[in-house]
């Protein structure tokens, strides 16, 4: 596309940048000009200043300048702005004319190469007569210049050369052509640009100086003109701050002019061209909201300002521009880093674009339906002598005219026909799409899915109305599913609605049939009557026939549609089409269930499709069929109906294949699970439904799963949530909203018919070979085959539990660490009608703690479902959770002889060991024996044997014995000596004679040995008598292999008196024993303290009397004085 | 005063959408469908700051060449939409406020009724009436 007649010119668009023109340079054929030129014009980066260059010869010809005006007082401006000044000023009259010529200092030709010099500059300058514009001299050099002062020749002829081409000092440069040259340009460039900011800063104050000339009646134009001009040149000095005020000025100024619908578009035109300056210049600044806000304003000034009603459609031509132009600044503002934020954003003012190039369209419409008769008018109104106008915004057959009459109506009318055609030729919709989808790309980087969605519907119809239905088809089918999701059903209707249209008019048929099938749907809300016209023409269509056209469709347009349908009536392959209608929302609606969320083998599996239909009238359909996951049952679950391809407009309820509207249909199927299906999942992977015949169009729709579609789930919860009572209905039907999709059944094994008991007497004792019981009873009423017993530890439990638990049929023998812990696939054979077997395992644990064991029993039988015979495997299984605990705990502990609690003992002194079995198990416990084995560190005293031998005990009960023992030296007594263990030999009492007896063995404890220097032991008779002697021998051993000296004391006591030594101090000699002889006297009856004995060892002073207390008796039982009969026995005695 | 007013539900479909009859209704649909785009953004926006001190009231969701179109969010997550002329300029953000809060109450009447199931299509004479006051006061 060109320009066109609305599109901003290009001068207006750009960043104005000073102009200078380079003469004297033959970049063609001098190679050093070239590299000059280069060095000014190649890769300018941004930091550069800002000057547009043009090489031109040094003869050019400037555009005349016109005489300077001395008053306005005549002058009556023709119109705002001409077409020609902002090119004229930014390509055509320099700011700078730069001469390049060859001359060094020492040039051996001065005076003539100077007088050539200085003709160069004098063309120039009758060239540039009467502008402002400046002139420099660049002399091009091939030595590099010494520093300034010291090459004298220089000065001297520097001065001679500015005399003679009338310049001053400042305007002369030398350009040595060596190594630096990209340096020295850049230098020169900048003194350029001071020269061009000096001449536009006189260029300003030159159009400021007219304005006290001018008057506000006949001066308008000029007023806005200037401001426009000071602001333009305010931009080409790069003083952008100056350029925007008085952009603003001059934009106030537009809309203070006087208005009227002959200069209407002159104005606007200016308005906004000044509102894009504007604009562009606060985007510059970056203050968006300054421009956001001054576009706003322009719009909310012009919005109103139609103009000509015949040419309404260039208003909105022209609002569609601003809107457009503005977006694009928009979005260059954000390539540039601005950001945007969703509710302001470019894509608004795409939008905004397209929707009054959409009212553009609308309008031209309305104006410019001539009769194809109507001639353009000639001569052409529109054409001008130049091909171009005079002023922007003027109507070119009346330029410069400022007479709001109009002279010449005849005219004016022949020009508005001329636009009125040409707008015909213009291809909105091109336009609208461009715009539309530059708003789509806007909004979806701004997170606005559904604006996006919105305008792709507006793009999809402006290509349904510019005929390019594909197009038009693939944009809406892409956002249908959007609007489906959020259940905006009004929205979808309409889009359906148009993309039926398109389908009719491409003659797409499975399309079409698609957009039939949901636009009869219940998320269509279509009026009845256009759902009957739509299913008719479905029908016609599944007859093999041609649809009636669609509504609102272009007559020309609809017979080719016409013809294409008949093509595709004519062509006899690809008549068969499958349509996944899970997806939308289709006018049948479908739900699959299996009756039981699982089915025995030997019943036969059954489920029920149910259909409704949702459109205006009956419809029949010619097969039903059911896809399972195993293909095999596909067979069992298929509804066909035979029928004259001609019936299918009768519209008779009472076809099985028949569907009344609203109507819950069922069909039933039942079909035989395959035995190998057992323990598997059987799914409905699909339900087809066949609309039409194979003879005619078959369309089959097609639901994955269960059926379902893009609505049931949502009206399903909906229906779960909403307590209405629903109307009553006949027994024989049912409620849609109450059948609840059940697409997956599981086939499970036939129930058995055979009892597992199992028999124990809980809980397991520790070690023992625990027996369970197992009695398998059959009660089916034929022979059972190859039954498999399984039992032992359930699987999946603690791993540990596999080790520490052994299973065994065999419960003669202990099982030992080979035993498995699960017995799997005993076989046991045949089972006859009511036989029972007993089976007992034998389970031994080594560990305490719970367990769940596993009975399981497998068998074959054959039986019969339906008439058709099956062999199923039955299983029972039975699990048990057994306890294990101890049988008994065993404590043991040291005594010594006197029954006192040791902590240790001592080396050669007899101690007791005693051990105590406490039975901790709920059933009797019989200890057949027990044993001790002693280490090496211990030895018996007398004889061992065993004192519990079969002993019983119940529970709670415990067993004792005693051992007596001592202990030889020990070579390092610190760390006590192992004693040796402890074995008992028990089994239940209830245990059969054959079981094995377990035998337990406890560790006996680690024990102190202790060695001692001196031992003593007292001799004393069981009671003494009140007043009758009472004779105690205390033995004193000394135990080392030294002569001890002990000193003996005997303390009184009241309750007795007595005889021997009470103080003594004696020697005992290694290894021997003293004896030291006593005659208490008991005074008191009672339990009565002893005198007691202190006795200090002298070598050993540790060894205190106090422990040596330990061995000898404290008190003794003293019986009172008999009368005589006790007398007797005394004397007896 | 409004010329379309829509209440949308937490799933973001309409459960009740009026516009004045001279114009085409299906523009206004479009126009409170998409202003649903800024109205979840607001309230994504809102999640993130303090859920106490929540403001149900939306504000101006987006401007368009014509109207103006308000949102408000209830607690549950209903949406409110209500599309205003932008030539009436003397409408105050003020009385906006209140038309939400009129709207508000009387859907709460709605909600309050036993047969009304929470998520169908209002079908009330009374919230009706309250709608068309809102709208009526235009013309």
């Amino acid at each position: 596309m060109g320009p066109t007649q609305w599109d901003f010119p290009v001068e207006l668009c750009c960043r104005p940048m000073a102009f200078v023109t380079l003469t004297g340079l033959d970049v063609t054929y001098n190679a050093v000009h070239r590299a000059i030129w280069d060095a000014f014009c190649a890769n300018r980066r941004a930091d550069r200043v800002p000057i547009s260059f043009k090489v031109l010869p040094g003869d050019h010809e400037y555009p005349k300048c016109r005489t300077k005006r001395t008053s306005y007082e005549w002058y009556i401006p023709k119109g705002i702005l001409k077409t020609g000044w902002m090119n004229k000023h930014l390509n055509l009259v320099p700011a700078l004319v730069v001469v390049f010529y060859e001359l060094d200092w020492d040039e051996a030709q001065w005076k003539e190469k100077q007088s050539e010099c200085a003709t160069r500059v004098e063309i120039v300058r009758t060239s540039l007569q009467g502008r402002n514009t400046k002139v420099a001299v660049v002399l091009i050099q091939k030595k590099t210049p010494l520093p300034p002062g010291e090459d004298l020749i220089a000065s001297e002829r520097a001065a001679a050369l500015c005399n003679a081409c009338d310049l001053s000092g400042k305007s002369l440069f030398v350009l040595p052509h060596t190594d630096h040259l990209v340096g020295y340009i850049i230098r020169l460039e900048n003194a350029f640009y001071e020269h061009a900011q000096t001449y536009y800063y006189t260029e300003i104050r030159r159009i400021k100086s007219h304005k006290e000339f001018l008057n506000k009646t006949t001066h308008q134009l000029l007023f806005v003109r200037h401001q426009f001009k000071i602001a333009f040149f305010s931009e080409l000095k790069q003083d952008t701050q100056n350029a925007l005020k008085n952009y603003r000025t001059a934009y106030n100024l537009v809309h203070e002019l006087r208005a009227h619908e002959t200069n209407m578009l002159e104005i606007k035109t200016m308005a906004g061209f000044i509102n894009y300056k504007i604009c562009r210049l606060c985007f510059q600044h970056n203050t968006p909201l300054d421009a956001i806000a001054q576009f706003r304003k322009h719009i909310d000034l012009c919005k109103k300002k139609i103009g000509s009603a015949e040419l309404s459609f260039e208003h909105a031509a022209w609002m569609s521009k601003q809107f457009q132009a503005f977006g694009d600044l928009f979005d260059e503002a954000i390539k540039l880093g601005l950001t945007a934020i969703q509710t302001q954003n470019p894509g608004f003012y795409y939008q905004q674009a397209a929707y009054y190039a959409q009212e553009r369209k609308h309008l031209a419409s309305l104006l410019c339906k001539h009769d194809p008769s109507v001639a353009y008018p000639s001569p052409d109104p529109l054409e001008t002598p130049n091909g171009m106008l005079d002023f922007y915004g003027q109507r070119a057959w009346r330029q410069g005219i400022l007479s709001f009459d109009l002279s010449d109506p005849e005219k004016e009318k022949a020009g508005i026909l001329a636009l009125q055609l040409k707008e015909r030729e213009v291809i909105h919709s091109e336009l609208i799409i461009s715009l539309l989808s530059n708003a789509v790309a806007q909004f979806k980087k701004y997170k606005c899915p559904r604006m996006k969605s919105h305008l792709m519907v507006q793009m999809g119809e402006e290509y349904y109305y510019a005929k390019d239905y594909t197009k038009a088809l693939k944009l809406l089918d892409y956002v249908m599913c959007d609007y489906r999701s959020e259940r905006w059903w009004t929205l979808l209707t309409s889009i359906l609605g148009t993309a039926l249209k398109c389908a009719y008019l491409m003659a797409q048929l499975k399309d079409y049939i698609t957009y039939s099938l949901e636009l009869l749907g219940r998320a269509s809300t279509l009026k009845d009557d256009q759902k009957s016209r739509i299913e008719k023409n479905l029908i016609m269509v599944l007859m093999n026939e041609s649809p009636d056209p669609e509504p609102d469709c272009d007559a020309s347009i609809v017979k080719l549609a016409q013809h294409l349908w008949a093509d595709r009536v004519s062509l006899a392959g690809s008549n068969m089409f499958t349509i996944e209608v899970q997806d939308f929302v289709p006018f049948v609606q479908c739900k699959a269930k299996f009756l039981a969320p699982s089915f025995h083998v030997d019943t036969p599996v059954e489920l029920y499709v149910y259909l409704k239909t949702d459109c205006p009238h009956p419809i029949r359909f010619s097969k039903l069929c059911v896809g399972f996951s195993n293909q095999e049952y596909n067979q069992y679950c298929v509804v066909e109906e035979q029928y004259q391809s001609s019936d299918i407009l009768e519209q008779s309820a009472q076809g099985t294949m028949c569907l009344v509207p609203g109507k819950t249909r069922k069909f039933t199927f039942k079909f035989v699970a395959k035995t190998e299906d057992v323990g598997k999942k059987i799914e409905i992977t699909s339900v087809d439904l066949i609309l039409g015949s194979e003879t005619g169009r078959c369309v089959i729709l097609n639901w994955r799963g269960g059926g379902g579609d893009a609505a049931s789930a949502q009206e399903a919860i909906q229906a779960a949530r909403s307590f209405k009572r629903r109307p009553k209905l006949p027994d024989t039907e049912v409620h849609w909203d109450s059948i609840i999709i059940q697409a997956s059944t599981m086939i499970i094994s036939r129930v058995p018919k055979v009892s597992v008991q199992l028999c124990h007497e809980p809980p397991a004792l520790n070690n023992e070979m625990y027996c369970l019981m197992i009695t398998i009873q059959s009660q089916e009423d034929t022979v059972i085959r190859d039954v498999k017993l399984t039992a032992g530890l359930k699987p999946g439990q603690d791993a540990n539990l596999t080790q520490k638990t052994l299973v065994t049929l065999h419960g003669t023998e202990m099982c030992d660490d080979s035993s498995p812990a699960l017995l799997t696939d005993i076989p046991i054979g045949s089972l006859q009608p009511g036989e029972k077997l007993d089976m007992p395992l034998y389970i031994r644990c080594s560990t305490v703690g719970t367990r769940v064991f596993l009975v399981y029993v497998s068998y074959l039988i054959d039986t019969s479902v339906d008439g058709k015979e099956i062999v199923c495997r039955c299983h029972r299984d039975e699990t048990v959770t057994i306890e294990t605990v101890y049988p008994f705990d065993v404590a043991v502990k040291f005594v010594s002889i006197k029954f006192e609690h040791l902590e240790r003992v001592y080396t050669d002194i007899p101690f007791l060991l005693m051990t105590d079995i406490l039975s901790a198990s709920p059933w009797a416990l019989t200890i057949l024996s027990s044993q001790l084995q002693l280490s090496s560190f211990v030895t018996p005293v007398d004889q061992l044997e065993s004192h519990v031998e079969n002993v019983v005990l119940q529970t709670a009960e415990s067993a004792s014995e005693c051992f007596c023992l001592h202990c030889p030296p020990v070579a390092n007594p610190q760390n006590g000596v192992a004693t040796g263990s402890y074995i008992i030999s028990w089994k239940r009492s209830s245990a059969a004679e054959k079981v094995p007896v377990v035998k337990t063995v406890v560790t006996l404890p680690h024990v102190i040995v202790e060695s001692i220097p001196l031992h003593i032991r007292a001799d004393l008779p069981s009671f003494g008598r009140v007043r009758e002697s009472l004779p105690v021998k205390y033995h004193l051993q000394n135990k080392t292999n030294l002569v001890q000296d002990i000193e003996i004391a005997v303390e009184p006591s009241d309750a007795f008196m007595f005889s021997g030594l009470k103080q003594i101090r004696l020697q005992i000699l290694p290894g021997t024993e003293q004896e030291m002889l006593y005659n208490f006297y008991p005074l008191m009856a009672g339990y009565q303290q002893l005198p007691s004995l202190n006795i200090n060892v002298l070598r050993f002073p540790n060894y205190t009397s106090h422990m040596l207390k330990r061995f000898l008796p404290t008190h003794v039982f003293v019986k009172p004085q008999g009368r005589r009969v006790d007398d007797d026995s005394i004397e007896a005695a | 005063m409004a010329v379309c007013v829509a209440v949308i539900a937490k799933e973001n479909y309409p459960l009740y959408i009026r516009s004045i009859p001279t114009e085409n209704q299906l523009k206004f649909h479009y126009t409170v469908h998409t202003s649903l785009d800024v109205v979840d953004e607001k309230i994504s926006a809102m999640g993130k700051a303090l859920v106490d001190q929540r403001e149900l009231y939306l504000g101006l969701l987006y401007p368009t060449e014509d109207y103006k179109v308000y949102g408000y969010v209830t607690n549950s997550k209903v949406k409110f939409v209500m599309v205003v002329d932008s030539s009436n300029t003397a409408l105050r953000d003020n009385e906006i406020r209140s038309m939400f809060r009129k709207l508000h109450n009387s859907y709460t009447d709605v909600m309050c009724n036993p047969f009304y199931n929470p998520g169908d299509p209002i079908q009330s004479r009374a919230f009706d009436n309250t709608v068309s006051s809102m709208m009526v006061a235009t013309c």
